[in-house]
């Protein structure tokens, strides 16, 4: 049993928050109760105190920013989406595996075109040291670009002048004869392998030439 | 009168259908999710704030809180209420992004209450002798909600945030306690500072007019 003359008013305020929660004994809270009725401060700071919790407890207290509902649900929305579509299963990989594949070969081809055109040969290699101004010309149904004057040209009657740096845009190849000086510095092969691409181009030639 | 008559939950309230969303969600009806966490949107965003004190981040984290309550919706139990195994992941998620925040504010309300930082002093409210309660009808109005949020938002983040939990959020003691990391016996502590505190500041808010509009202004102040 509280001693209601040890309750001051000091006590009270310690008590109070536990008053109004519920949490103190019978004897202590009958005490408090006569406190209450005799002590107008006491009494003003209990009424306060539950008037703060009923207020603050109030849900319309709790706001949330202007479309915070749509944001979340869309948000949600997504997360389902992608929970929902059996990530779990062998599926789950295969998808991105797949899309990277598809993006790096995108990008290699993007690179690869940017470096080197499109031949008309399958077999052809590019030289490096053409001078890209040098006046060549090429015929039609040919693949390959000469110097003016190359005794390979194919139908000479269709023949036209344009510069090397030109031709290779159009994807032509150098002839292996008049242009052999450039496949040499430009290509990186071996000896025998520069023979095995002439003896190639040569077939091209002599094919796309009818023989 | 005692705090559990003014305790709204509404986990409690439709705690049948709440149950059967959970059941059907953890079973794979991921498009109810939204329609379970619907009813503690606000109780969630308002823990997030609490603790951050910044609307954008409160909302960041109170939606992140959600995706991860989403996630890990089958380590859900029955035992526990939906609403507190929610709001508890909201306080983690913003105590770990105030921690990575890093950022140290000086708090406290007005200078009268130099002590109100030190919660082993004692505290004494101010002696409004007159007080009689606000009426609830009060917070209808945008204004006085905003001046209450105000004044909350003046307390020390400790006793804010014990507050928030206990008395916005309805969480039990002890269950704030866990939430917090802090002892039962420093909830009770400062739950007691911050409502005594926030008690005089509604009383000074009187005195300065936040609530000059009410229907009793005219002749009949509350003290």
């Amino acid at each position: 049993m509280v001693n209601h003359e040890a309750l001051n008013c000091e006590r009270v305020w310690r008590e109070i928050s536990n008053y109004v929660e519920g949490d103190v004994d019978a004897a202590l809270r009958s005490t408090m109760d006569e406190h209450f009725r005799t002590c107008p401060r006491c009494a003003s700071v209990l009424a306060g105190t539950r008037n703060v919790v009923q207020l603050y407890g109030d849900e319309r207290m709790l706001e949330v920013p202007a479309g915070f509902s749509r944001r979340l649900e869309k948000r949600l929305a997504k997360k389902a989406a992608v929970k929902g579509s059996g990530w779990s299963s062998w599926s789950a990989w295969l998808v991105p595996v797949a899309a990277l594949v598809l993006i790096a070969g995108t990008l290699w081809m993007t690179s690869s075109s940017r470096n080197w055109p499109a031949f008309k040969s399958q077999h052809a290699v590019p030289a490096k040291d053409i001078p890209p101004d040098l006046v060549v010309v090429v015929s039609s149904g040919a693949k390959l670009f000469h110097v003016p004057g190359c005794e390979f040209i194919h139908d000479k009657a269709s023949q036209r002048s344009m510069t090397a740096k030109e031709a290779m845009r159009e994807g032509y190849v150098p002839c292996p004869r008049c242009l052999r000086q450039y496949l040499k510095t430009g290509l990186t092969r071996e000896h025998g392998e520069d023979a095995e691409a002439e003896a190639v181009e040569q077939g091209e030639v002599l094919r796309t030439a009818g023989h | 009168m005692v705090l559990s008559d003014v305790v709204n939950n509404p986990g409690q309230a439709g705690g049948t259908r709440e149950q059967d969303l959970i059941l059907s969600v953890q079973q794979g009806q991921h498009e109810l999710f939204y329609e379970l966490v619907r009813p503690y949107e606000r109780r969630v965003y308002a823990a997030a704030l609490a603790i951050l004190r910044n609307e954008h981040d409160a909302e960041d984290a109170a939606q992140e809180a959600m995706l991860k309550a989403f996630a890990n919706i089958r380590q859900f139990r029955a035992e526990a209420r939906f609403s507190t195994w929610l709001i508890q992941i909201t306080v983690n998620e913003a105590l770990m992004r105030r921690r990575r925040q890093r950022t140290v504010q000086m708090e406290g309300i007005d200078g009268h209450r130099s002590g109100a930082g030190d919660e082993e002093s004692e505290y004494a409210p101010r002696d409004f002798a007159d007080w009689r309660e606000i009426p609830s009808e009060a917070l209808e109005r945008k204004e006085v909600r905003l001046r209450l949020a105000e004044a909350l938002g003046t307390l020390d983040r400790k006793y804010r945030e014990v507050f928030v939990l206990r008395d916005m959020e309805h969480l039990n003691i002890q269950e704030t306690a866990e939430a917090l990391g802090i002892t039962v016996a420093s909830v009770k502590t400062r739950l007691l500072r911050a409502r005594l505190m926030l008690r005089d500041l509604l009383a000074a808010g009187w005195e300065q007019g936040w609530f000059s509009r009410l229907p009793f202004e005219k002749g009949n102040k509350p003290w």
